[in-house]
């Protein structure tokens, strides 16, 4: 968006086009003339794959709303009859509820594609936070979306999650009362929850702009880490990475398909085809998968710690474990972007990644279920543990230990020195 | 040298780890169900998997003979069973079928309410008025409407099987639960004392017995196909009907997953190579 404008007007409506609001112009800088590293490899489709994912939800969505009804006592029956009698609703609402799962898979793709090329660092700082508060406002969407069949699990899961606000001293319980419309989850939460849930996907379309700006301004980060130096550096976005892209979108829709048309429960909870029923509460309580591994960490602290008691502490735990994906520009110490060059990063990086999946599935056991021997709690602290770590210590303290390996001059020289020029690959 | 000493430290942790659990004292918490449910062969499994329908032509007998003086099924209503991918009736066998069963409708002109003979679009009759009339009747627990149950109803395999679930379509937990408890019922073993009024079944998934007596019996159900006629038979089919029931579309889904499965995968590969000749002669 600054600078490198190469967009010319050919025709008269253009031109007067032009002359009145650039609009073209702004597109073709963003879509089509936009320089792009060359080394980009497919990780960085999943910015585009986002993208897609956020209009297909927007858009069954806002067709499942033309037959859902948000009242409690009829709610469960409109989202069935969605699924029986609405022609191709089965289809929407599949496409839908597993189109949210579909979003985190994206989500945390391109958040572990970041982590480990360091694309939160400087200047990408205002880029990653941006991204954060996407991440943010996604949960919270997801989270109100899976209240609205009003099923078993949506009750619960609304009744255990608002409830955490309680822990908060002197605010907790108003905010609480205030987010549910009562004292207890019921319709007034319920016709709250569709309308914030309609209302969050418009907010996030606006992050996302915010986000793609700042992406524009600052540039890609690439596989290297390294800035690009010069022009032999990139190739424009269109035809290059908008082949790439839509190539990995449509492998994407494979993957998104296959659950749609085969797997359509497997992400969701069975209980959630049960009603609500504020008189039955089930035997496990569990959120939605892309919520397990913070789930872990909040029933992690089971013990108190000074004047804070085990429920704020939870709490705080659960928050502080995305609020420190907002600081990582600093906590980061070292120069270096890419792990591809940071030998000791390398290893502590794909901990962290085994480790989330691991939070993960402890958020779906039992606190006193057993896992080789020990307690799932037991686990899930130490898993916790290094989940701070890996943020709080090590990466602060290795920008200073580690030795990294030889960056190289140029993307391009990079490239040349692995291929033969004019070769295709 | 830093590599090096955070390696050690790594193994040490993990050494440290792995002794204290195996240190620790397995202490079994008790999962439900105490077996879990017997894997069947269903006609409708897998990508190509379709309703088999006679099967649920047998499957609604069953439900209609034994299971519906307990269970309602109020999201199904009486035209789904001529719906394409369903039981197969023909429109005039449901209208018959329907009007054998009466509905309150009204109130009519003169404000009373009356009682006429269910539609096509009418759903199926409910046994009890309410869930406490359910409930008194059966000892306390209430039936549940079992439009649902199939989808409300996944025993979990746990890790590691839920990830091979995932690409090796398995989705009929429910069919499978359902089948095994309703032939799961057994005298209780030396020792166990089930409580007054339920009966022991070690497939049940929320606890050792229930209330629902045993519904199935051999030569219950006389079907018209020459199908034997025996408990497992019925508890099958049943099971099939009432995946059908919760997923009434399901032969149309899968359906159209193959057209789109296809076109999307042969889109990607006209893409790959489109995406190659951009990028020939440009190293990357
Ligand atoms: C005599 C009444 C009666 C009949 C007949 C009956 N059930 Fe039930 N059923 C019950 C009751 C009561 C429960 C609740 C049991 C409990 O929760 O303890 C139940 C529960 C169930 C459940 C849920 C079990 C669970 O996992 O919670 C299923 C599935 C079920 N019945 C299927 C059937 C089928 C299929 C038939 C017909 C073959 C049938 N029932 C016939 C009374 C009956
Ligand atoms: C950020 C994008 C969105 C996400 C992550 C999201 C997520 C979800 C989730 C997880 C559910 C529950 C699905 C289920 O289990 O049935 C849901 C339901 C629903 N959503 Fe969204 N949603 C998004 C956007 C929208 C938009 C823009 C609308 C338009 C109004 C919408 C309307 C609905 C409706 C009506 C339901 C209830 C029907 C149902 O449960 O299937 N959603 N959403």
């Amino acid at each position: 968006m600054s600078g490198h404008s190469t967009y010319v007007p050919k025709t008269a409506i253009g031109k007067w086009f032009e002359a009145r609001l650039p609009v073209v112009r702004l597109l073709h800088d963003t879509a089509v003339s936009y320089p792009t590293p060359r080394n980009l490899n497919a990780l960085w489709t999943f910015g585009g794959i986002l993208a897609m994912m956020l209009v297909v939800q927007i858009v069954t969505g806002i067709v499942l709303a033309m037959h859902y009804a948000a009242e409690s006592t009829i709610a469960f029956r409109s989202v069935e009859s969605i699924m029986r009698d609405v022609n191709w609703g089965w289809l929407i609402r599949y496409l839908h509820a597993n189109g949210a799962s579909m979003f985190f898979i994206a989500v945390y793709i391109h958040i572990f594609r970041g982590l480990y090329y360091g694309s939160y660092k400087a200047p990408r700082e205002i880029l990653w936070i941006l991204g954060v508060i996407i991440y943010l406002l996604m949960m919270a969407a997801a989270f109100m979306g899976y209240v609205l069949p009003w099923g078993q699990m949506s009750f619960w899961g609304a009744t255990v999650i608002t409830n955490f606000f309680t822990a908060l001293p002197i605010v907790g319980q108003p905010i609480q009362t205030l987010l549910i419309g009562g004292f207890s989850v019921d319709n007034a939460t319920l016709n709250r929850f569709f309308s914030l849930h309609y209302l969050l996907p418009f907010l996030i379309a606006g992050v996302v702009v915010l986000h793609v700006w700042a992406l524009h301004v600052v540039g890609q980060n690439n596989p290297l880490g390294i800035d690009v130096k010069s022009e032999k550096d990139t190739v424009p976005f269109t035809p290059y990475a908008t082949s790439k892209d839509v190539l990995w979108i449509v492998l994407f829709m494979i993957f998104y398909g296959w659950f749609v048309f085969y797997q359509p429960n497997f992400l969701g909870h069975p209980d959630n085809y049960i009603e609500a029923n504020p008189l039955s509460t089930p035997a496990h309580i569990v959120p939605e998968w892309y919520f397990l591994p913070f789930y872990a960490i909040l029933r992690a602290i089971d013990f108190n710690i000074g004047p804070i008691d085990s429920k704020l502490g939870g709490v705080l735990a659960m928050f502080g474990a995305i609020a420190v994906l907002a600081f990582l520009p600093w906590l980061d110490t070292s120069k270096v972007r890419s792990g591809r060059f940071r030998p000791i990063f390398k290893v502590a990086f794909w901990v962290f990644g085994v480790n989330a999946l691991f939070l993960g599935y402890l958020g779906s056991q039992a606190t006193d279920a057993i896992i080789a021997g020990l307690q799932a709690v037991s686990w899930a602290k130490l898993s916790t543990f290094y989940y701070f770590a890996y943020f709080l210590v090590i990466l602060p303290v290795l920008g200073y230990i580690e030795k990294p390996k030889p960056l190289p001059v140029s993307i391009n020289d990079a490239i040349l020195a692995k291929s033969v020029p004019g070769s295709a690959h | 040298m830093t590599a090096k000493m955070i390696r050690w430290a790594a193994a040490a942790l993990a050494a440290g780890i792995a002794l204290t659990a195996t240190i620790a004292s397995a202490e079994e918490t008790v999962e439900y169900p105490l077996i879990k449910p017997t894997r069947q062969e269903w006609s409708f499994a897998g990508i190509f998997g379709r309703y088999d329908q006679a099967q649920l032509q047998r499957g609604y007998q069953v439900y209609k003979d034994v299971c519906s003086s307990c269970h309602a099924m109020s999201y199904v209503k009486f035209r789904n069973l001529a719906d394409e991918g369903g039981p197969g009736f023909t429109e005039d066998a449901v209208k018959v079928l329907a009007a054998t069963y009466a509905i309150e409708a009204g109130p009519n002109d003169a404000g009373e309410m009356f009682e006429r003979p269910r539609l096509p679009s009418d759903p199926f009759p409910s046994p009890f008025p309410n869930d406490n009339a359910a409930r008194a009747a059966n000892g306390g627990a209430l039936p549940p409407d079992l439009s649902l149950i199939a989808k409300a109803r996944a025993v979990h395999r746990g890790f590691p099987w839920f990830v091979f679930d995932m690409f090796w379509p398995y989705q009929e937990q429910g069919p499978d639960y359902i089948a095994s408890l309703l032939t799961g019922y057994q005298d209780p073993p030396e020792g166990v004392e089930v409580p007054e009024g339920t009966y022991y079944n070690p497939h049940f998934i929320n606890g050792v017995s229930l209330r629902m007596p045993p519904p199935l019996d051999d030569d219950l159900v006389e079907y018209s196909d020459g199908t034997p006629q025996t408990k497992e038979q019925y508890a099958t089919d049943v099971s099939a009907f009432l995946m059908w029931a919760a997923e009434p579309h399901l032969d149309a889904r899968k359906e159209l997953g193959l057209k789109v499965m296809l076109y999307l995968i042969i889109f990607a590969g006209i893409l790959y190579f489109v995406k190659r000749q951009v990028w020939r002669g440009t190293p990357h």
